[in-house]
């Protein structure tokens, strides 16, 4: 989480947020004192990473034991999105630079000079830090510690330090983006417990070959920022490797739950087929090496697919707790 | 400024200023909402 946001690639298709012909001609004037349009502080918040950090983060509260007042649950979820978006304006204020650099991420707000880069600080800090306050003051302490953290852990860990040192950045940094359904868990048990720590694994594991997928595929992007990402960094043929070997891991792992007794069969069935299929379509990424003009269907296939067995499988997870709890499963 | 930019300016402070109380509004609903729920559960 986001962020929480986390180093999430889902945003690879973000574009710019459509701006008229005068905007666009007067797109480099917030130093003469033209007020950014709100969509420019929207698109700040990285919206399409935002629904995968609510999704997971509202499974995590739904498949928690216990209830929670339908506001409170509410509450709870809109200060992970909150803190999710305040994490990716602090990304985007922070990366403003590197941003410009790439085709990907060239049409974000700060490197089209739609606002002050200040701003955008300014912007990440106050839902952030609201988020937090909200969180602690309507949900729960715990949550509210876990909420901030992540937000520190995504923003200073692996946006400032890890990004630009370590190949090993998406790897680590990856845990960012595994703390939404924990937060969501723990605002309705108070405490962390064994269950909530496997999700968090199971997006840990997951984040590397989802994001080397692409990564794979943008190598000349974060070349030309100068990022050390695991394909330019360590080779195309490690990368391919390492894709596969967490791909390996996260088989077990998603299973897990289930095996622990911690869910039933709907969500142990479905996470075993959806990570064989997931592990299945990694075998070809890991096994190949890319051509020159190369398409990459097999990493671009792997890559769509991922952000489809995380939703499917946290929705099964939840579908697992709902059927339980209403007594369809006894 | 030309007249053009002007007008810019002017939607686009417009613009932001309802977003800004829009989401003002919403949190005032949301906190006293919150509220009631806290001194009904005690």
């Amino acid at each position: 989480m986001t962020a929480i946001t986390a180093p999430n690639a889902s945003e690879v298709d973000q574009t710019a947020i459509a701006v008229s012909p005068v905007a666009a001609s007067i797109a480099s004037a917030p130093s003469q004192g033209m007020p950014a349009d709100w969509r420019d502080f929207f698109a700040l918040t990285k919206p399409k990473v935002m629904r995968l950090v609510v999704f997971t983060g509202l499974c995590g509260l739904l498949a928690a034991p216990g209830s929670i007042h339908p506001v409170i649950g509410f509450t709870a979820i809109l200060c992970i999105a909150l803190a999710a978006g305040g994490a990716g304006a602090l990304n985007m204020w922070w990366e403003a630079d590197i941003d410009a650099k790439m085709k990907r991420t060239a049409q974000r707000p700060l490197p089209r000079g739609m606002m002050r880069r200040e701003d955008a600080r300014d912007f990440g800090l106050l839902l952030a830090g609201a988020a937090v306050m909200v969180m602690g003051l309507a949900v729960h302490w715990l949550a509210a510690a876990v909420l901030a953290f992540s937000v520190f852990f995504y923003v200073v860990i692996y946006t400032m330090w890890l990004k630009p040192r370590t190949p090993q950045n998406i790897v680590i940094g990856g845990a960012a983006g595994a703390f939404p359904p924990l937060i969501g868990w723990i605002s309705v048990t108070g405490e962390i417990t064994l269950m909530p720590v496997l999700l968090f694994a199971i997006i840990f594991m997951w984040t590397p070959p989802h994001f080397w997928a692409l990564a794979l595929w943008v190598k000349p992007d974060y070349a030309a920022a100068n990022i050390p990402m695991m394909p330019n960094a360590a080779g195309e043929v490690s990368t391919r490797r390492q894709s596969l070997f967490y791909s390996a891991l996260l088989l077990p792992l998603s299973v897990t739950p289930w095996l622990i007794g911690g869910t039933g069969a709907i969500y142990g069935i479905s996470a075993l087929v959806l990570s064989i299929i997931f592990f299945a379509l990694t075998i070809p990424v890991g096994m190949r090496r890319a051509v020159e003009g190369d398409a990459m269907k097999p990493e671009k296939k792997l890559f769509a697919f991922s952000i489809l067995y995380l939703f499917v499988l946290f929705g099964a997870l939840v579908l697992d707790r709902v059927l339980a709890n209403t007594g369809w499963l006894a | 400024m030309t007249p053009q930019e002007e007008e810019e300016y002017k939607r686009r402070r417009k613009a932001r200023n309802l977003v800004v109380g829009l989401v003002l509004l919403g949190f005032v609903v949301l906190f006293y909402t919150i509220t009631i729920v806290k001194i009904g559960a005690q």
